[in-house]
C-alpha cells in the first residue's frame, strides 16, 4: 500500500526520546486537513501528527533531511508551475475563486502556525524567527490600513520604544563585580541615550531616562537604584552624558558637551549687548525653561559674574560693573 | 466571441471593471479583519507567554531578542509579574519597578498633550488600558501605582506626586513628570501673557488648549517665584506680570498705586 503525505501539511517535527523499554520517534504535526486544496483524491485522515518508528538509527538523518525539506519548502515553488495548474484545475483555479481560495489558504496556514507555535516553549523558540516575522508582516498590514498598530498613544510609544533594543543588556550575573556591573552599566546608557538626549536639546529627566532604558532591555528590568548608581560612574568615566543635580534636587542626564561654562559665557555676550536681562529673555534666546534660566542666571548671580535689579517690575539682571572693571 | 465595437462595449467594460474592482476591496477587507483577528489571537499568546515563562525567556538571550521584536511590533508589553505575596507585603521583587516604568510611559506619551501633569485617576485607567486585556494586568490599584511612584524617589524630586486639596480622591492627585528645569510650560503662559501682560486661568485654557490644573499649576509657580502678581478683586482671578510693564509707561513717571 502507498501512503503519501503532502509536506505542506507538516507543520513541526519533533523528536520524542525513547528509553530502555521504548524506542526514539520522530512526531510530525500536521495541519488541519483542507478539502479545497487536495491535488488527488481525499485520504480521510483526523489524527493531528503522526508518529514514525525507526529501526536502524536512520532516524536523525531522516530528522535532518525532513526539516531541511520542510525549510526550503520548494513544493510552493512547483505549485505555481503552469503545467501543474493545468492538470489540477481545482487546486489552483485562476480568476478570482482562485485568488479567494489561495487567501483564505495563507489566513488559515498563519492561523494553525500562531496555535502551534504557542502550544509551549520549546515549539515558540523553534518557531521564533517565523513568529517575529508574522508579527511584522501583520503589524505593516495593520498600519497601513489604519496608519498604527492601536490608537493608544501609550500602545504606540511602548511600541516605539520597544523597537529600540538592546541586543545583550549588562547583567550583574556577566561581570565579575559590583564595580565593574556599574561601570559597563553606565556605558550601556550612556551610548544607549546619546541620540535621544541629543534629540531632545542636551538634558533628559531621570525618570525619562529610566524609563527608555529599561523598555530596551526589555525583560532585563533595572532597579531604580541600580540604575542611578550606574549615572553616577558617568563623570568618572568621562562618558559623552553626565548625570547632574540642578540646585532644586531634580537630577537630570545631560550631554557632556552642553556644559554651563559654555552657556554662561553665551549668556555674559548676551548681557553686554542688552545691557540688561531676564529669566524670560534668556529662556527665549536660547530654548531652554524658565526655571533653567533663572538657575543659571542665580549661579552667575552667586559668582559676581551680575547682579540683580528687583523692583516692582520684576527682576532684572545686569552686568557687574566691579568684577568686569577690576 | 467577437468584441463589440461601440459605446455599448466601452460600458460594459467600465461596468466590468467596477465590478472586479468591488471584489477587490471585498477581499481586502475580508483579509483585513481576520488578521486584526489573528493580531489580537497573537498578542493574547504572546501576554500569557510573557508572564508565565518569562525566566525560561530570559535565559535564553537569542529567543529573548527575537521575543522582544515580537512585542514591540505587536505593541505588547513583555514586563508582566503578577504582585505576589512578598512584593504585598515587602515591596520586594520587580513588580512595582515594571509599573513604575510602564507609569513613566504613560506620562511620557502622553505629556505632548498634558504637559507633564495627569491626574492618578486618568493616569490609572491609561495604564490598565496599555498593559494588556489578561487578567493579571488589570489588577492595579491606586495604592499600587504610588508605590511604584515612591521606588522613584532614587532618581530625584522630578517625577513627583503632587496632592491639590491633601484628600485621598484621585482626581485631586496629580503625577507630575517633567520638572519645571525641563517644562516649557512657564514659558509658554509666558508669551501667552506678553501682549497683555495679564491672564487668567480662562484665557490660557482658550488660547493654550490646556486643562484647568496644568494652568492653574504653572500660574501658581511663577507667582511662587515672583514673576507673577494675583489680582483677587477682579471677577476672575487675573495674573499680572510686571515685567511687561514697562512699555505702558514711560521711565520717569513711574508712579506707585495708591495703598489701598
Amino acid at each position: 500500500m502507498n501512503v503519501i503525505l503532502d509536506l505542506k501539511y507538516v507543520v513541526l517535527v519533533e523528536e520524542d526520546i525513547g528509553n530502555l523499554l521504548r524506542s526514539s520517534k520522530i512526531i510530525l504535526h500536521l495541519a488541519p486537513w483542507n478539502e479545497g486544496q487536495l491535488s488527488r483524491p481525499p485520504v480521510k485522515n483526523l489524527s493531528s501528527f503522526i508518529k514514525l518508528a525507526f529501526s536502524d538509527g536512520k532516524l536523525s538523518h531522516f530528522k535532518e533531511c525532513i526539516q531541511k525539506m520542510l525549510q526550503e519548502r520548494s513544493w510552493e515553488t512547483v505549485a505555481v508551475h503552469p503545467s501543474i495548474l493545468h492538470h489540477a484545475p481545482t487546486t489552483f483555479r485562476s480568476g478570482i475563486v482562485g485568488i479567494e481560495r489561495r487567501l483564505q489558504a495563507k489566513v488559515e496556514n498563519n492561523s494553525s502556525n500562531i496555535n502551534i507555535a504557542f502550544q509551549d516553549m520549546q515549539n515558540l523558540i523553534d518557531m521564533a524567527k517565523d513568529m517575529v516575522q508574522l508579527a511584522n508582516v501583520m503589524s505593516n498590514k495593520i498600519k497601513d490600513r489604519q496608519g498604527d498598530i492601536s490608537e493608544d498613544e501609550t500602545v504606540k510609544f511602548k511600541s516605539y520604544l520597544l523597537s529600540l533594543g538592546i541586543d545583550d543588556p549588562v547583567t550583574r550575573n556577566s561581570c565579575s563585580s559590583n564595580d565593574v556591573f556599574y561601570h559597563q552599566l553606565a556605558k550601556e546608557i550612556a551610548s544607549f541615550l546619546l541620540k535621544a538626549i541629543s534629540d531632545t536639546g542636551g538634558l533628559m529627566a531621570m525618570s525619562d531616562a529610566y524609563c527608555r532604558v529599561n523598555r530596551a532591555r526589555g525583560l532585563e528590568l533595572l532597579s531604580p537604584e541600580d540604575f542611578f548608581k550606574a549615572c553616577n560612574y558617568m563623570e568618572k568615566l568621562n562618558l559623552p552624558i553626565i548625570c547632574r543635580k540642578f540646585d532644586s534636587g531634580v537630577l537630570v542626564l545631560q550631554l557632556q558637551s552642553k556644559t554651563d561654562s559654555l552657556l554662561e559665557k553665551e549668556v555674559s555676550r548676551l548681557l553686554q549687548s542688552r545691557d540688561k536681562l531676564t529669566a524670560l529673555e534668556v529662556s527665549q534666546e536660547f530654548q531652554i525653561s524658565i526655571v533653567l534660566a533663572q538657575e543659571r542666571l542665580y549661579f552667575m548671580e552667586r559668582n559676581g559674574l551680575i547682579c540683580r535689579d528687583d523692583s516692582v517690575r520684576g527682576l532684572v539682571f545686569y552686568p557687574n560693573f566691579f568684577s568686569s572693571s577690576a | 466571441m467577437r468584441k463589440r465595437p461601440g459605446i455599448g462595449a466601452i460600458h460594459k467594460q467600465r461596468v466590468e471593471q467596477e465590478r472586479f474592482r468591488g471584489k477587490a476591496t471585498e477581499l481586502q477587507d475580508n483579509v483585513f479583519e481576520q488578521m486584526t483577528n489573528q493580531m489580537e489571537k497573537f498578542r493574547t499568546n504572546l501576554e500569557t507567554f510573557a508572564s508565565k515563562h518569562r525566566n525560561e525567556i530570559k535565559k535564553n538571550p537569542a529567543f529573548r531578542k527575537q521575543f522582544q521584536d515580537m512585542c514591540a511590533s505587536i505593541g505588547v508589553d513583555p514586563l508582566a509579574s503578577s504582585k505576589g505575596f512578598w512584593s504585598e507585603l515587602l515591596g520586594v521583587g520587580d513588580f512595582y519597578y515594571e509599573i513604575a516604568v510602564q507609569v513613566i510611559e504613560v506620562c511620557l506619551a502622553t505629556s505632548p498633550r498634558n504637559g507633564g501633569l495627569i491626574t492618578l485617576g486618568e493616569l490609572r485607567q491609561r495604564l490598565i488600558k496599555a498593559r494588556g486585556k489578561a487578567q493579571h494586568h488589570q489588577e492595579i490599584s491606586n495604592d499600587d501605582i504610588i508605590r511604584a511612584i515612591k521606588k522613584l524617589k532614587v532618581l530625584g524630586p522630578g517625577f513627583s506626586i503632587v496632592s491639590l486639596k491633601g484628600t485621598q480622591d484621585t482626581s485631586d492627585i496629580l503625577i507630575r513628570s517633567i520638572p519645571g528645569e525641563l517644562s516649557a510650560d512657564h514659558t509658554e503662559v509666558l508669551k501667552a501673557a506678553e501682549a497683555q501682560s495679564f491672564t487668567s486661568v480662562k484665557a490660557l485654557k482658550s488660547t493654550l488648549n490646556w486643562d484647568d490644573v496644568r494652568c492653574l499649576q504653572i500660574l501658581n509657580e511663577l507667582l511662587r517665584d515672583g514673576v507673577a502678581w494675583v489680582d483677587e478683586q477682579s471677577p476672575e482671578k487675573t495674573y499680572w506680570f510686571p515685567s511687561f510693564f514697562k512699555p505702558l509707561m514711560s521711565e520717569d513717571e513711574i508712579v506707585l498705586p495708591p495703598p489701598n
